[in-house]
């Protein structure tokens, strides 16, 4: 039994059940197939994380985020500024108790560099209801090539516990044909 | 020394059993149980707060309650079980005294006074920081000073079972090899070491820091090394709880392994592997590259996955052979159908074992890859996932066994009989239901750790779909209902410990039933001639499960944006 000392004191020596081979056989394929899948999917599949980051002290971020919102600024939303960068430009987007901001305007089909980063503590960027999830950290700068592929009103939520206002922290992206 | 101690002789299994180790088993799994009750109380809450229709607590107290919720059932609950399990696999299996009972005694002592001082931390209202406690987030400073107290606690029980293992192999107290379950508790044990040595490297920095005596604690290194404490203690937990399925299905059935060195290697494969799984929780971070993320989201191709998929098929494939080893050999599942579905310990560890292998354990190593995490990441998919593993696997196991302990060890009957059958059943699927919504929720995008997912009070309006309603309001209802099965389990323990009929010193237990040693079944035919097709099949429908999950979830991952 198990609670008991194997019988068969030389138990390594045990020919192993022909179904237990199999099993273990299929098992260790699967595996190999799952990690494989992985590998696969960086050259032929569209959806990879950029894993390129910076490391930047929040008010340079911020200043970053400034200079695009006193560039290409269109209207106001709520308060929030509405930025329309140009189509492959970089755009930044801040994280912060506990707002997203700007309100960027992208256009369908182009490419844009994302910049992510906190001023604080650690936020989630969740981006619904197509439901891309990126954790945003204070004192680094992740970038992110996205390409949104259909129009529509954004939302972005705030996943990661960041104080009492955390249920309040929504932004928005508009992407237009 | 040994002539000091002081010896009992269990009725049911022969066995001697040292008092003190008897005492410490006893004193840790009753931690366990006040703090389950606490740790649930809190679960309640925050599952009624999720409820959008009920939305219980204010925000403040949401997130105080899911602080507490988690340290106490994850850490604390858990833990103070596996100290119990860890010096009955040692000691009682291996009919030896165990080692320096002071040890262990100090080292409960320091994890109810940090368990302690970290609950007062968080019902402070200071420290709601939650279990994970991401830098630069600050808690008062008692709220990482008890979780170090605990960690040195649980690693001086860790000490005390080593060192019951050498004395037991000095005294030649067994014969041959360490039982399975034994070695499933050292890999436990194993783990255990290597998880708190994270914790200490990460968690005595961030307490200098909340004292002002350090000046700065990077978030992603302070993420990357708290969770090969944080993930790698739900090893620990993976460890114990097989270890537990395979000493019911010994209890219960004398099931006797199919292969020892089958099943030990599977375990070795947790030792080994397990501990890269932090990566599971930095695939969406900055700074990661790609190659680092693939190798260790993946245990090294799987491996300890493998290791998992193995102990799948092992465990019940021995309850089959030997069943069909005592007659019950019709069709597929004579042996299953006439299982003693009534008595809770076997009821509740082969639900644990379905339910952590189809809803835990698909869904992590899903959730757990490298792209897929992008859809997934910090919703409430994630919460989902783990309660299959953390509350469906390992906690419905822990009760499982505690039906055969209380008995065995507190020498005393267990009251309420009827309830306990039902225990495992209304616990269970509450369980899993609270999984499985959650899952559902978290693939419509729901967040995890979040007071409103109505977003009233935010500037910018945001609805999630109608249909993510509905799954928080299943789960909301699943969860009253595991509420229900837990408080059964805490009133059926807590009654039979302190009401039960006291047992004779040689006067074995009435229920549940527990064949005796002898009844072991010791020889299912050669390995030529090993006949479990019932076992196969439900591996099979396991793996069709598998695969087609998983690549269901590649193609929701191919309908988002490209990302690159």
């Amino acid at each position: 039994m198990a609670i008991t000392p194997p019988s068969e004191r030389i138990w390594w020596r045990q020919p192993i059940a022909k179904i237990e081979l199999v099993w273990i056989i299929i098992a260790f394929t699967w595996g190999l197939i799952m990690f494989f899948m992985m590998i696969y999917w960086h050259g032929a599949g569209e959806q990879n994380l950029s894993n390129e980051a910076y490391q930047i002290k929040p008010q340079v971020f911020a200043q970053h985020a400034q200079d695009m919102i006193d560039e290409h600024q269109v209207r106001d939303e709520s308060g929030f500024p509405v930025v329309h960068p140009p189509a492959g430009s970089d755009v930044y987007l801040i994280a912060r108790l506990w707002q997203w901001w700007p309100i960027l305007e992208l256009e369908k089909d182009q490419s844009y560099r994302l910049h992510l980063s906190s001023m604080d503590w650690q936020h989630g960027f969740s981006l619904q209801p197509v439901n891309i999830n990126v954790q945003v950290h204070p004192g680094y700068e992740m970038v992110v090539t996205i390409k949104p592929d259909r129009a529509g009103e954004y939302g972005v939520v705030c996943n990661e516990f960041c104080g009492i206002g955390h249920h309040m922290m929504v932004g928005k992206i508009y992407v237009v044909e | 020394m040994s002539s000091l101690v002081d010896y009992r002789t269990c009725p049911t299994t022969g066995l001697r059993v040292d008092r003190s180790a008897e005492k410490l088993i006893k004193a840790n799994a009753v931690a366990a149980v006040v703090f389950l009750a606490i740790g649930g109380l809190f679960g309640l809450l925050v599952a009624l707060t999720r409820w959008p229709a009920v939305h219980f607590l204010p925000a403040d107290m949401f997130y105080l309650a899911l602080t507490a919720h988690g340290l106490d059932v994850l850490l604390v609950w858990i833990i103070f079980f596996e100290m119990a399990v860890l010096y009955f696999a040692s000691a009682i299996l291996l009919n030896s005294r165990l080692a320096a009972p002071k040890v262990a005694w100090t080292g409960f002592g320091l994890m109810l006074v940090g368990a302690l001082i970290t609950n007062v931390a968080v019902l402070q209202g200071q420290s709601s920081v939650m279990f994970t406690s991401y830098v630069p987030m600050m808690a008062e400073p008692p709220f990482y000073l008890g979780l170090i107290l605990f960690a040195v606690g649980a690693l001086l029980g860790c000490g005390v079972f080593f060192g019951t293992l050498v004395i037991a192999k000095r005294d030649k107290t067994y014969d041959g090899s360490i039982p399975l379950v034994t070695f499933g508790a050292l890999t436990a044990a194993i783990i255990a070491v290597f998880t708190i040595a994270s914790g200490a490297i990460i968690l005595i920095p961030t307490l200098l820091w909340s004292l002002g005596l350090v000046s700065h604690i990077d978030p992603l290194i302070y993420k990357t090394v708290w969770w090969a404490m944080g993930h790698s203690s739900q090893q620990i937990n993976v460890s114990a709880h097989v270890a537990v399925w395979y000493a019911i299905a010994a209890m219960v059935f004398g099931a006797k392994p199919l292969s020892e060195k089958v099943s030990r290697t599977a375990f070795l494969m947790y030792i080994l592997f397990l501990q890269l799984a932090s990566a599971h929780h930095m695939l969406v971070e900055p700074g990661f590259s790609s190659e680092w993320k693939i190798f260790n989201t993946s245990y090294a191709m799987y491996l300890a996955v493998l290791g998992s998929m193995i102990h799948g098929m092992t465990v019940p494939g021995s309850i089959e052979a030997a069943q069909r080893a005592r007659g019950l050999t019709k069709g597929l599942f004579e042996w299953l159908r006439k299982a003693p579905w009534g008595n809770p310990a076997f009821a509740g560890m082969f639900m644990s074992l379905v339910f952590f292998g189809f809803i835990g354990g698909i869904s992590g190593v899903v959730m757990g890859t490298e792209q897929i995490n992008l859809i997934m990441h910090n919703t409430l998919y994630v919460p989902g996932h783990f309660h299959g593993t953390v509350v469906a696997g390992t906690t419905l196991a822990f009760m499982a066994i505690t039906y055969i302990l209380v008995p065995l060890i507190f020498r005393r009957e267990l009251v309420m009989r009827k309830l306990a059958t039902w225990q495992p059943y209304v616990f269970g699927i509450g369980v899993a239901g609270i999984s499985v919504f959650m899952m559902g929720a978290g693939t419509l995008g729901v967040a995890r750790r979040h007071w409103d997912m109505t977003f009233a009070d935010a500037l910018l309006p945001f609805d999630y779909p109608a249909a993510a309603y509905l799954m928080m309001g299943l789960n909301g209802i699943f969860a009253v209902m595991a509420a229900l099965g837990g408080l059964m389990y805490v009133v059926i323990v807590v009654g039979s410990v302190f009401f039960g009929k006291k047992l004779a010193e040689d006067e074995k237990p009435s229920y549940p039933e527990v064949p005796p040693a002898s009844a072991a079944v010791s020889h299912y035919g050669s390995s030529e001639t090993l006949r479990i097709p019932g076992t196969a099949f439900l591996v099979g429908i396991f793996f069709t499960a598998f695969v087609l999950y998983y690549f269901v979830n590649w193609k929701y991952l191919s309908e988002i944006w490209p990302l690159s």
